[in-house]
C-alpha cells in the first residue's frame, strides 16, 4: 500500500515524535509513506480567518503537487487541522467559480489540479485499509492493562464525518482495543481542546483542557491518546497553567496514538520519539517496552 | 477572475442588509434559521461570548452587522464544528464565523487586537510557505505589546527547548518564489 504523506508544519520540530512514530509504525505494517515533495502550509484555520482565496490556493498547491507526484492517490495527514482544511479545500474546489479562480492562480506557478486526490487521516487509514487482522497479528507486545482515554478532538470527524461518526467517533477506540489497551469510556472524546484559543483566549481554552484532563483522570486513564498535534500540545504543555488557574493538579501523559501502536508492534522507544514528552510517560509505559528498549 | 468570495466586495445598496456584507449563499442560508439555539447550546465557548451564535444570526438578519463585528464572538470560535453538524437548518455556522472574521478585518471593525495572531500567522506563511512558530509567537507578543505573555510562556518554552521541541529556525519551501508569484497575482487582482 503506497500513500503520499503530508506531515504538516508542527511535525517538523515541536511534534516531531508524531512524525517519527507515524513513519516507524507505517514501516512495521508494510505501508509505504512517500513524503509529499516540497509541501507547504495546509491553509489552516488562522489563514482562513484572514483571507479566503489565498487559503484555498495554499491547500490546492499541496493537492496539485500530490497529483503530480502520485496521480490519483491518497494524501495522508496526521494533523486534524491539516486534514480538515485540505479536505475542505478539496471539496470546495468542486465548485466551479472557486475552482476557476484557484486554477488561474496555480497556473502562475505552472501547476494544475484536476481533483483526483483523496485526503485521508492516518488513523482511519490504519483502521480502514490496514485493518484489524494485520494489526492484531503484528501487535506482539499488547498493552494489556494500560488504561487509555481515546481523544479525537474536533476536526477528525467534523465537519464532514466522512470516515467516522460526527460526534462519537470510534476508530481510535477500536484500534486501541486491537493492541490490547484498556479503552476507558471517555464521552468528551470529540470535544474541543481550545485549539488556537490557547494563545489568544487562554482563560477559555484552559477551562476546556481542565475538563478533558479531569474526566480522563476520573475514568482512571493512565494516559490520553491523541491524534492531533495541537490537541497534544494543549493537553500536555498547559497542565501546569491549568494548575495555576484552577488548582487542579494533573500529571497525565499525553501520547500520540502512533506511539502506543508502535510499542505494541515491538518498536523501540527512541524510534517512536518517546522521551520527548513534557509529562513523562516512562513510568506508565515501563511494563510495555520491548526488551531492546529497556536496555537503552 | 471570478472574485465572488465570502465577505468580499463593496456595499451594494440594491441588496438586503445581510447580503451587503456576506456571501449570498450564506445570507440565503441564515434566512432558514429557526432560532432553536442548538448552535449556542453546542458551543463550548458560548459562555464567554458577547452574543451567542443564535443571537448572532438574529442580529445579522436584523441588519446589525456592525454590532456583530464589534463583538468578541467570532474571535471565540475554536472551529470545533459542533454547531455546524447539529444545525437542523443546515447552516454552516463555523464557516459563518470565519467569514465574519474576514469581514471584520476587511472593514477594520473588531475588538482591539483580535486579529493580530491570525495576521501574524499569514505573514509568516507568506514568507516561508510553512508555519514558523517561533517567529509567529515573537510577532504576536510584540504586536500585542504583551511582554508578560512572553514571560509567562518562558517556563514552557524552556521545557520544549530541552526536549528539542522548539523550532528555532523556520523552514523555507523550495517553491517559495512560485508562492510569492501567486500571492502577488492575487494581490494585483484584489484577491483577499
Amino acid at each position: 500500500m503506497a500513500y503520499t504523506y503530508y506531515p504538516g508544519c508542527s511535525q517538523e520540530v515541536s511534534n516531531r515524535a508524531y512524525n517519527l512514530s507515524t513513519r516507524a509504525v507505517a514501516k512495521a505494517l508494510d505501508m509505504e509513506l512517500v513524503e509529499l515533495n516540497d509541501w507547504n502550509c495546509c491553509g489552516t484555520s488562522p489563514s482562513y480567518s484572514v483571507r479566503e482565496l489565498p487559503t484555498f490556493v495554499l491547500g490546492a498547491r499541496n493537492l496539485a503537487l500530490a497529483e503530480r507526484q502520485a496521480g490519483a492517490s491518497d494524501l495522508v495527514t496526521i494533523c486534524n487541522g491539516c486534514f480538515a482544511m485540505l479536505e475542505k479545500t478539496n471539496l470546495r474546489l468542486k465548485e466551479s467559480d472557486l475552482s476557476r479562480s484557484v486554477g488561474e492562480v496555480l497556473g502562475v506557478a505552472g501547476l494544475e489540479y484536476k481533483g483526483s486526490v483523496r485526503v485521508r487521516h492516518f488513523l482511519e487509514v490504519l483502521v480502514n485499509d490496514v485493518g484489524e487482522g494485520l494489526i492484531r497479528e503484528r501487535a506482539s507486545l499488547p498493552l494489556e492493562g494500560l488504561k487509555v482515554a481515546p481523544y479525537y478532538g474536533c476536526q477528525f470527524s467534523r465537519p464532514e464525518g466522512r470516515y467516522d461518526d460526527l460526534e462519537f467517533p470510534t476508530a481510535l477506540d477500536r484500534l486501541l482495543s486491537w493492541i490490547g489497551a484498556e479503552v476507558v469510556d471517555y464521552p468528551l472524546k470529540a470535544q474541543c481542546c481550545g485549539g488556537l484559543l490557547m494563545t489568544t483566549k487562554e482563560e477559555v481554552a484552559l477551562k476546556l483542557v481542565r475538563d478533558l484532563l479531569a474526566l480522563a483522570q476520573k475514568r482512571g486513564a493512565r494516559c490520553i491518546a491523541t491524534i492531533c498535534p495541537l490537541c497534544q500540545l494543549n493537553l500536555e504543555a498547559y497542565q501546569e497553567r491549568v494548575k495555576a488557574r484552577f488548582g487542579a493538579d494533573f500529571s497525565i501523559p499525553i501520547l500520540y496514538f502512533t506511539q502506543l501502536l508502535g510499542l505494541s508492534l515491538g518498536l523501540e522507544r527512541k524510534a517512536l520519539g518517546l522521551g520527548t514528552e513534557l509529562v513523562s510517560a516512562t513510568g506508565i509505559l515501563a511494563p510495555y517496552l520491548s526488551v531492546a528498549s529497556r536496555e537503552v | 477572475m471570478a472574485q465572488k468570495v465570502i465577505g468580499a466586495g463593496p456595499i451594494e445598496p440594491s441588496l438586503g442588509l445581510v447580503e451587503r456584507v456576506l456571501d449570498r449563499s450564506i445570507a440565503e442560508k441564515i434566512k432558514g434559521c429557526i432560532q432553536c439555539g442548538t448552535c449556542s447550546a453546542s458551543c463550548p465557548t458560548a459562555y464567554a461570548m458577547d452574543y451567542t451564535p443564535r443571537w448572532i444570526i438574529a442580529a445579522l438578519r436584523a441588519g446589525q452587522w456592525e454590532r456583530v463585528l464589534k463583538s468578541n464572538t467570532p474571535w471565540l470560535c475554536a472551529s470545533c464544528y459542533y454547531c455546524t453538524v447539529r444545525c437542523p437548518s443546515g447552516i454552516e455556522f463555523t464557516d459563518l464565523m470565519y467569514a465574519l472574521k474576514r469581514l471584520a478585518i476587511e472593514r477594520g471593525i473588531y475588538p482591539k487586537g483580535s486579529p493580530v495572531l491570525y495576521q501574524a500567522f499569514t505573514s509568516t506563511v507568506d514568507r516561508y510557505g510553512r508555519s514558523a512558530e517561533m517567529e509567529l509567537m515573537a510577532r504576536y507578543y510584540l504586536r500585542t505589546l504583551n511582554p508578560w505573555g512572553l514571560i509567562k510562556m518562558a517556563p514552557m518554552g524552556l521545557k520544549m527547548l530541552l526536549k528539542g521541541r522548539l523550532p528555532l529556525l523556520p523552514h523555507k519551501i523550495e517553491g517559495q518564489k512560485d508562492m510569492a508569484k501567486m500571492l502577488e497575482y492575487m494581490r494585483e487582482r484584489g484577491g483577499k
